[in-house]
């Protein structure tokens, strides 16, 4: 059954990074319950576009969940209410009718507001340029199943590599620090044989890279848990301490 | 100038965490050793002043475990202090709302609060009992005297709640920070650090009623 709903919408809107933000409100009417919560803003864009004005800056791309572009934080929750769901996979059956929706972009020193909704995520990029990758010399590719990995390692890694790099661990983590995404790297990598070699000097470049870009310290708190789209463990914190610890004191690596 | 490894592990942010860490689990023993120790007021005046007669004739043991403590508190608070700070600096601009998704608890959410709360208390603890003149009265003349004031008894409850909710959060936490997190026992140490919050909370807590009441 179709239904309707109208909702007002308080949403952040900022013109530059450096000019003071405000935030303004906004009549969403007549909003299918169907649609997504990115649907529902391109509505009210077509709207502000059809009245002249600027319109809500919001970062999407994929729109099915697994590229990590899309996120902003809906009445205090990064991504939403709804666990396990990125901002682009919310639909607004979730929202009642007469809702007010505060609508704010991920807040942390290093996510810089570029406009509105959109915050600059580089530092992730950063911490991946840092030594989120393993080096093999190019040539052909091996056979798959050259180097047998027990199925249960193969899962963990998968888990911790289902990480999208969103960046909502940061955004909800009351310390806005950036353990969840570091973990999530370093547990994939160092996981597996190929990535093993490199275990010790990645976990120590990573670690202080997060630390010189101003990210926060983890203080198992456990909000990037629930909310992390991909429901990534913080068992990949504590497997990047172990790495970390092992690293500093069982390698040679500085 | 390049920084020595070491150090420079200690300042990074797991390093400070496992500084909390370390000196953390040392505090929870030691609050597990102070509480079987007082758990002896419940004996009456003499079985205590022989418990406190025995524990001052360790002589220079007390002394290094004294120090130790000291020590411990001081890297304890500072890092406290430090992470407290640069947590608040990592996100300048606050969230018009903030709900929590279910991952905080109260006692992980006040950490710097209670931890605080506890430096003040102790500090008076300290000058209760420790910075006394022991010549003239017996120590346990000085704990039902300082117990007998309805203020003292109740700031006692109320700060031995508070120890509970620090430590409900700091148990499990330590070997999280430790990378002790193992999907068999995880489960089991969290279940002792509430368990062990409980009997600290109540265990200390409870002093100061019976004291008042039966004393
Ligand atoms: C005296 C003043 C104190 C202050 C300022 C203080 C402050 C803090 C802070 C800020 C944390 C960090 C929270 C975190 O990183 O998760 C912490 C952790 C902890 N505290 Fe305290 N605390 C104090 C006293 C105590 C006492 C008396 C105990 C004794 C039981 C204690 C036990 C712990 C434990 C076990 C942790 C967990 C370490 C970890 O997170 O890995 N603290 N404290
Ligand atoms: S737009 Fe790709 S995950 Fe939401």
């Amino acid at each position: 059954m179709i239904k309707n709903i109208n909702l007002t919408l308080k949403i952040w809107r900022q013109d530059a990074p450096d000019k003071e933000g405000r935030f303004e409100t906004y009549e969403a009417n007549e909003i299918s319950t169907d649609i997504s919560f990115l649907e529902m803003l391109d509505i009210v864009n077509e709207k502000l576009i059809i009245e002249g004005k600027d319109i809500i800056a919001f970062d999407n791309d994929c729109r099915e969940g697994i590229c990590g572009m899309c996120g902003a934080v809906i009445n205090g929750r990064p991504h939403g209410p709804q666990r396990g769901t990125t901002l682009c996979q919310l639909h607004m059956r979730h929202f009642s009718d007469n809702e007010v929706i505060i609508i704010e972009p991920f807040r942390a020193a290093p996510f810089k507001v570029i406009k509105d909704l959109v915050v600059d995520r580089g530092s992730l990029d950063e911490l991946i340029k840092t030594y989120g990758y393993i080096s093999v010399n190019t040539g052909g590719a091996p056979d798959g199943n050259a180097i047998p990995i027990p199925e249960e390692i193969a899962e963990k890694a998968m888990d911790a590599a289902s990480c999208i790099g969103c960046g909502a661990c940061v955004a909800s983590c009351p310390n806005a620090s950036a353990m969840l995404f570091v973990g999530a790297k370093v547990s994939h990598l160092s996981l597996l044989p190929q990535g093993k070699i490199e275990a010790a000097r990645r976990v120590l470049a990573m670690v202080k890279k997060a630390d010189n870009i101003g990210f926060g310290n983890c203080t198992n708190e456990k909000e990037c848990e629930v909310t992390c789209p991909k429901q990534v463990s913080i068992e990949n914190i504590a497997r990047l301490n172990r790495e970390f610890i092992k690293a500093c004191f069982c390698s040679t690596a500085k | 100038m390049k920084k020595n490894w070491f150090v420079e592990i200690l300042l990074s942010s797991i390093g400070k965490k496992l500084l909390m860490a370390i000196t953390g689990f040392s505090f929870c023993l030691f609050l597990t050793a102070h509480l079987i120790g007082n758990l002896t007021l419940y004996g009456g005046k003499f079985f205590f002043l022989s418990y406190v007669t025995r524990l001052h004739s360790l002589g220079i043991i007390i002394n290094i475990a004294e120090i130790c403590l000291l020590f411990m508190a001081i890297v304890h608070i500072g890092m406290g202090c430090l992470l407290f700070y640069e947590n608040t600096k990592a996100r300048p601009i606050k969230y018009a709302i903030k709900v929590s998704g279910g991952g905080r608890t109260i006692g992980s959410s006040t950490m710097p609060y209670t931890g605080l709360f506890l430096f003040l208390f102790i500090i008076m603890h300290l000058f209760n009992f420790h910075f006394v003149d022991k010549g003239e009265k017996t120590i346990y003349k000085i704990v039902t005297d300082i117990l007998s004031n309805p203020f003292y008894v109740a700031f006692y409850i109320f700060a031995m709640g508070v120890v509970a909710i620090h430590v409900s959060h700091g148990f499990w936490s330590v070997f999280q920070t430790l990378g002790l997190n193992h999907p068999k026992y995880m489960p089991l140490i969290k279940n002792i650090g509430i368990a062990f919050s409980i009997i600290i909370g109540i265990g200390f807590g409870f002093i100061p009623i019976y004291i008042s009441l039966f004393a």
